[in-house]
């Protein structure tokens, strides 16, 4: 959407001396805040809000066939809606391109890390596998949806149980959760999102931030060992960005995980 | 390691576009087309300051070897969709208010780096359309084979498994050297990310000579023992 250019100007020259006028630091992140367990119908579930922007999101399990190049392994789909409710500038409506775009940005920080272990989602090799289906909403947007959006798709996972499969029936029974969690490796997914505006980056942008950005970049980062892992990237928007910005912005996204991940690790125990 | 596959290029294929292009990277074939700019219907989508790029990314279903479904899917439509953004970031679009570029991609023969060859086709095609580019933009699939950076993977490359198995690092970079698209699939060290942007560059050097080279009227055809044919 549309901002007004005496809004992006201001934006722009605060960055150019390190502000924001909310009085972040560029990389800065608003307050994170996660709920758990939303829904008692879902197998995991989580709202998780970052600054006034808010999202729910639901895991649902499935069975159904293998894909034929993965006989042994579960499947798994993210879908992303932004809700009417999330603010003016949202219609009822299929999903638009920006929020298949987000959808699959967030499904591939998770596949791409190897957070969940595939194979031990399959019921019979061949035949039926376990289908993780990932459903988010976005609420409220006040900025920075995508990175809700994937908080709130980890923390989903990491609560979810199955529910208790009848192996003689073939039938699942959605009303017994089982004690047992899914299952998920070490590879754990932080995904970030960077912006640039004008000749400046930032982190975690609020609407109007947002709307003033030219380009963006998404990666997700996980740490299984010493090294830091890129796993997915995607850069957005109609402005290119230098090899020194792209550089500048893996940097900061290694601060913002040793910042951001130990917190998000405390909140979701 | 860092050889391109043996390209072809040519520009023209199509005569009733306004602009169109061949890309071949070894087996990976897309054909691009450009129509416009023409009005843009419905008005409201009109942007009173500069045209807007439409762009449709179309992998046939007989391009790969288990059939695709036809028509649009998701991972075709963002396809498109960052296929626009890149060539919204180099095509002077601010030339032509209220007007679509409408831009189709179609991959004809799949063997890895599909949206790549579109990129190059279809970048190709925009500037054989007339349409005014500020910089030209090149593209190419830098991947992780186990530790060793590649340039310009292919299918069997891609469905590596063994060591730290198979990344796939698609950039598009303009004849300035900016970075107009770019995504990653795989996991590599943070540390060794400046790597890939490096490769990315002189790959993308090279394939900006062939397309240009086919843009002035060669036909373009590295897999030919002579090389290359005048028109």
């Amino acid at each position: 959407m549309k901002i007004s250019n005496i809004n992006k100007k201001k934006i722009i020259e605060l960055l150019k001396e390190g502000k924001r006028l909310d009085g972040r630091k560029p990389f800065d992140f608003r307050e994170v805040t996660i709920e758990k367990g939303i829904s008692n119908k879902a197998e995991g579930s989580a709202r998780v809000k970052i600054g006034k922007t808010e999202v729910i999101v639901g895991v649902k399990m499935q069975t159904q066939e293998p894909y034929p190049d993965h006989q042994d392994e579960g499947t798994m789909m993210v879908s992303m809606e932004f809700s009417p409710a999330s603010g003016e500038r949202y219609e009822l409506g299929p999903p638009r391109i920006d929020a298949i775009e987000t959808a699959r940005v967030i499904d591939r920080g998770i596949r791409e890390s190897g957070f969940i272990d595939w194979k031990k989602l399959c019921i019979e090799e061949g035949e039926k596998v376990w289908s993780v289906m990932i459903d988010i909403y976005c609420i409220n947007d006040d900025g920075n949806v995508l990175d809700a959006g994937a908080l709130g798709a980890f923390t989903a996972l990491k609560l979810a149980k199955f529910p208790v499969y009848d192996k003689k029936e073939e039938t699942i029974k959605y009303d017994e959760l089982s004690k047992d969690p899914l299952p998920l490796t070490e590879n754990a997914p932080l995904t970030m999102t960077f912006y640039k505006i004008g000749d400046s980056l930032l982190f975690d942008p609020n609407r109007d931030e947002e709307d003033a950005a030219d380009a963006r970049l998404t990666l997700s980062i996980s740490q299984p060992k010493k090294d830091k892992i890129i796993n997915s990237m995607q850069k957005g928007g109609l402005v290119s960005m230098t090899a020194d910005e792209l550089n500048k912005i893996v940097e900061e996204s290694e601060k913002v995980y040793n910042k951001l991940f130990p917190d998000i690790e405390k909140k979701i125990k | 390691m860092d050889e391109l596959r043996p390209m072809r290029a040519e520009v023209g294929v199509i005569p009733n576009a306004v602009g169109s292009a061949l890309f071949a990277a070894g087996k990976t074939i897309a054909i691009a087309t450009v129509y416009g700019p023409r009005q843009l219907h419905p008005a409201n989508k009109r942007k009173a300051d500069r045209g807007i790029i439409r762009c449709m990314y179309n992998m046939l279903p007989f391009s790969v070897s288990d059939r695709a479904r036809p028509g649009p899917s998701r991972r075709s439509k963002e396809i498109g969709f960052v296929t626009e953004s890149a060539l919204s970031a180099v095509a002077d679009l601010s030339r032509f208010p209220g007007t679509v570029i409408d831009v189709q991609i179609l991959i004809i023969q799949a063997d890895a780096g599909t949206r790549c060859a579109g990129i190059n086709a279809a970048a190709m095609a925009l500037a054989h359309a007339g349409i005014v580019m500020k910089e030209m933009v090149s593209s190419v699939a830098i991947g992780k084979i186990d530790d060793k950076i590649v340039v310009d993977i292919t299918k069997d490359e891609e469905d590596y498994s063994d060591g730290e198995g198979s990344t796939d690092i698609p950039f598009s970079i303009t004849s300035n050297n900016e970075v107009v698209h770019l995504q990653l699939d795989g996991l590599i060290q943070t540390k060794r990310f400046k790597e890939a942007i490096e490769a990315a560059k002189v790959a993308c050097e090279k394939i900006l000579d062939v397309q240009t080279r086919a843009l002035k009227g060669e036909i373009i055809n590295e897999n030919e023992s002579k090389g290359v044919k005048k028109k």
